[in-house]
Parts: structure tokens; C-alpha cells; sequence
């Protein structure tokens, strides 16, 4: 489903946020990235939908290759969604509106069709009462349930996620992860950016741990918790887990 | 007896309520009383007024042409400056710095008796058409300006959100981007319209007949400067204030409405 061959990403031909990632997700499959701040998490999720265009590499998502300048780039990214760890939900939209907007625009629904749509994505993620209200009436875990129904509106093929539960207050981490466990067990294909290793036991069908831009080591979570292979592992994880 | 009472601090919040009260309006309404009193009842005022005031349509007029043009210029402009493209980037920046850089009076001169002949365009613009395109010309770089600085103010977040879900580059900036920053544009927007309707008075270097013009006619032709330029200012003076209070009404009702959002 996703494929990524020798992506690299040089920002200002100095700072090298990627290099020489190989990345293989099949779909239905959950990979959970994990590495320390600054070593290219995000860069790497955000060459998969081209919101960063990658430096050097190949990848191809669903077919399509991103990096050949004839792929139609908009309609690849209405097949993978992106959950952000800011929500980005837009502020002068109702929640409903947030959902219905790329529906109508992109997808070519009328207002019926998208706002059924919409109210079952939201009685998905369990907040259908919130449609009416604004982004800013939210709890921040609402704000997130809301950007993931509004991607999943779309029926991407993909969901990626970049740290989507870094923004939250304490109290509002399951609701949100109780969601994206349910989506995993649907059988979406996830690539998912998160400190969250109880997220990670429990859904992932592999743990890539990343630092300084590199691929360190790949594995079933348990087996990397348990006897990392490489100093650098094992390292972050002394410093993460209690 | 002794009065044991401690003496009143006054702190800086507890001002009395002639410190507060706003005695400029007063002076100002007392201003255009006594105008619209001269107006009414002296005949020297009431000719001047009889004189200047048909000048109103032309000042207007050209108002909302150039802030109609501007408008449209601006945006564009605006957005070419933060475009991806070098050419259109390089383009906007050149015409917002050269036209930020030089007075309005000699812009005029130079636009209006210069470059529209040089393009040949003067058969078919009459001079305030000339003054009207100026005046466009040259909000359309502030405009520019607000449009940049109101399109930047919404975080990049939002647009990424909108490409994420496969809205394309203009989809994304009219349905996302545009209307939160608008929040953003329209006060400094108003601002303009009041700048531009004061600076329709240099139309009269092209002897334009808007009421600046035809202040100076009829000063000069009847000697009578003071009631001529006195009524001119009263009307400038009365169309300013009455928008700028339009502005803030429409500004509070702005931040009423984010409030209400919340
Ligand atoms: N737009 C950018 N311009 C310049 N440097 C960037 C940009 N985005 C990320 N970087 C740099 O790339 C590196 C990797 O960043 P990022 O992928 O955000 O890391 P992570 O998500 O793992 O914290 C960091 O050193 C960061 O400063
Ligand atoms: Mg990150």
C-alpha cells in the first residue's frame, strides 16, 4: 500500500531530517513510528502525502507514484487521510462543516449526502451531538475525535497520524486512542507517529524506531520493548518508559 | 469633629468620571454644530455650500472606483507575493516597494500625465478616470500589504489540513485560508477607505471638479477662502468621522461574534 525506497528529505541542503528510509506497509497493516524529538518522524509521515516533497527516494502510495511530477497529487491525498497533533480543524467551521467541506469540494456530494456522511463518521469517533458546535466549544480530545472522523469522512485508504495525542491533556489520551484502536481492529492501514507504547503493543503489527533521519531498527513492538538490538534503542527507551 | 475617615486613594482605575468621559466628542459635535448653524444661517457660507457640495458626487464616485479596483489589485497582488511562482513573486514585491516608496501628489502626476499617454490610453480615460486609476494603483500596493500580512496570519496548519484532504491549492485558500484571515484584513481595509475618500482631494491637481476642487474655484473666484475651504473641511470632516464610527461598530461586532464562537 505504501512503499517508500531511499527516501531522503534535506531542508536547506544542510539540515538532513531523512535519510535513505526504506519504509514497506501493507494494507491493513498498523506501523507505529517511534524516535526521539527532531530525528524525522514527521518528515518522513509528511513525504507520504507530499506535504514535504522528498529530496531524493521514490515513494508510492496506492499505485501511485508521488514523486513523478504527472501524479495528480490532490486526488492521492484525499486517499490518505492525516491526523495532525495540533487537530488544525478549521475555527470558523461547525464541526459538521469541518467534515462536509472536502466532501462536497472534492468528492462532488451534495449537502444531504456529505452531511449523512459526516454525522456517521462522527457517531464513529461518539461525539454525533457535537455537529452544531465549533471547533473552539471542544475538549481538546473532541477537537482530535473531530479531525479523525473528518479524515476518515474522506474513506482514505491510509490514515497517518503525527503524534495525535501529544497536544492533550492527560485525562483525554484514551478517548482518543480507544478510537484509533477501533479503527485498527476495522482493518484501516495506519501509520501512526506516538509515544503512547500501550497504543503501541496493542495495535501495532510493527515498531520502526527512527533517529537522526535513520531507520534504526524495525520489529514487532513487544521484541523491541523487550531486548532492543541496537544502544541507540535502548537509550530512548530508558529515557521514555518508567 | 474630626473627620476619621481615611482619605480616598484614588488608584488608577477609580478615575472620576469627567477623566474618562470622552469631552472630544462633545467638541467635535459642538464643531459641526456651529458649521451646520453657518450653513444654515449665513448666506456667504450657505453660497459656499451651494457651490461645493455637487462636488460630492465625483468624490464618491471616485471613492468606490478606486477602492473597488484596489481591492481586486491588492488581492491579487498580495497573493502573488507569497506565491510559489519566482516571476509573480519578484513582480509583486517590485510594484508594492516601488509604489510604497513615493508620495502620492507626484504619483499622480506621473501615472495620470505620463504613463496613460505613453500607453496611449489617454484618449479613452478622462482625467479622473487618470486620478481614479492612481489612486487604485496606489492602495492596491497598501491592500497588497494587508492581504499578505492577513493571509500569513493564519497558521500553516490550516492549509496543510486542506491539502491533506485533497482540496486543491485555490479550493484551499477560498474555503479555509481567505475567511480567517479576513478576520484579519477587513479593519485595516476600512481604514483605506476612509484614507482613500481624503485622498480623492488630490484629484483637484487635475482639475477634477470633486468638492477640493471646486473649494478652490469658488474661493478664488469670490474671494471668500474662508467659508469655501471651511465647508470643504466640514464635509471631509463629516464623512470621516461617520464611517470610522460605521468601523468600529462593525469591528466590535466582528470580535463579538469570535467570542461567540468560543
Ligand atoms: N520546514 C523545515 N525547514 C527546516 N528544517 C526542518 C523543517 N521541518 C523539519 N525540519 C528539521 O528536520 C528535522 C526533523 O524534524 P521532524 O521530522 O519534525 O522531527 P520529529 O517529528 O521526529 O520531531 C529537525 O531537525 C527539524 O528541525
Ligand atoms: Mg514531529
Amino acid at each position: 500500500m505504501i512503499s517508500a525506497r531511499g527516501l531522503t528529505k534535506t531542508f536547506n541542503k544542510t539540515i538532513h531530517a531523512v535519510r535513505n528510509v526504506d519504509l514497506e506497509v501493507d494494507a491493513g497493516e498498523v506501523v507505529v513510528i517511534v524516535g526521539p524529538s527532531g530525528s524525522g518522524k514527521s518528515t518522513v509521515l509528511r513525504c507520504l502525502n507530499l506535504l514535504e516533497i522528498p529530496t531524493e527516494g521514490e515513494v508510492v502510495v496506492d499505485g501511485f507514484d508521488l514523486t513523478d511530477p504527472s501524479t495528480d497529487i490532490d486526488s492521492v491525498r484525499a486517499e490518505v487521510g492525516m491526523v495532525f497533533q495540533q487537530f488544525n480543524l478549521f475555527p470558523h467551521l461547525t464541526v459538521l462543516e469541518n467534515i462536509t467541506l472536502a466532501l462536497k469540494k472534492v468528492r462532488g456530494k451534495n449537502k444531504k449526502e456529505a452531511s449523512e456522511i459526516a454525522m456517521q463518521q462522527l457517531a464513529r469517533v461518539g461525539i454525533p451531538e457535537k455537529a452544531e458546535s465549533f471547533p473552539r466549544q471542544l475538549s481538546g480530545g473532541q477537537q482530535q475525535r473531530v479531525a479523525i472522523a473528518r479524515s476518515l469522512a474522506m474513506k482514505p485508504k491510509i490514515m497517518l497520524f503525527d503524534e495525535p495525542t501529544s497536544a492533550l491533556d492527560p485525562e483525554m489520551v484514551k478517548e482518543v486512542l480507544d478510537v484509533m484502536l477501533k479503527l485498527a481492529a476495522d482493518g484501516m492501514t495506519m501509520v501512526v507517529v506516538t509515544h503512547e507504547m500501550g497504543f503501541a503493543k496493542a495495535a501495532a503489527d510493527r515498531l520502526v524506531f527512527i533517529d537522526e533521519g535513520e531507520i534504526v531498527e524495525v520489529g514487532l513492538p513487544e521484541e523491541i520493548f523487550n531486548n532492543p538490538t541496537h544502544q541507540r534503542t535502548k537509550d530512548f527507551f530508558n529515557k521514555i518508559l518508567y | 469633629m474630626a473627620d476619621n475617615k481615611p482619605k480616598k486613594r484614588r488608584v488608577r482605575d477609580s478615575r472620576p468620571w469627567w477623566d474618562t468621559f470622552p469631552w472630544w466628542g462633545v467638541l467635535v459635535l459642538v464643531l459641526i454644530g456651529w458649521m451646520a448653524w453657518q450653513i444654515s444661517f449665513n448666506s456667504n457660507y450657505e453660497l459656499a455650500w451651494d457651490r461645493i457640495w455637487p462636488g460630492l458626487r465625483v468624490t464618491i464616485r471616485a471613492t468606490f472606483q478606486s477602492f473597488g479596483i484596489a481591492l481586486v489589485l491588492g488581492l491579487l497582488v498580495g497573493m502573488g507575493q507569497i506565491s510559489k511562482n519566482v516571476f509573480f513573486r519578484n513582480i509583486a514585491r517590485t510594484y508594492v516597494e516601488i509604489i510604497r516608496g513615493i508620495p502620492i501628489l507626484p504619483l499622480i502626476f506621473v501615472v495620470a500625465l505620463i504613463l496613460i499617454p505613453l500607453l496611449e490610453l489617454d484618449k479613452f480615460l478622462n482625467f479622473e478616470m487618470r486620478a481614479t486609476v492612481t489612486l487604485s494603483v496606489i492602495y492596491g500596493a497598501y491592500m497588497a500589504e494587508i492581504f499578505r500580512g492577513g493571509i500569513q496570519s493564519v497558521s500553516p496548519g490550516q492549509s496543510e489540513a486542506g491539502r491533506s484532504l485533497g482540496l486543491s491549492r485555490r479550493q484551499t485558500m477560498n474555503s479555509v485560508v481567505l475567511p480567517q484571515a479576513m478576520r484579519a484584513i477587513i479593519p485595516p481595509l476600512g481604514n483605506d477607505f476612509i484614507a482613500i475618500l481624503k485622498d480623492t482631494s488630490l484629484l483637484s491637481v487635475l482639475g477634477v471638479l470633486e468638492i477640493t476642487q471646486r473649494a478652490r474655484q469658488f474661493s478664488a473666484s469670490t474671494f471668500k477662502f474662508r467659508e469655501g475651504y471651511f465647508v470643504v473641511a466640514f464635509i471631509y470632516l463629516l464623512l470621516t468621522l461617520s464611517l470610522s464610527v460605521l468601523l468600529s461598530v462593525l469591528e466590535r461586532r466582528m470580535t463579538r461574534d469570535r467570542k461567540g464562537e468560543r
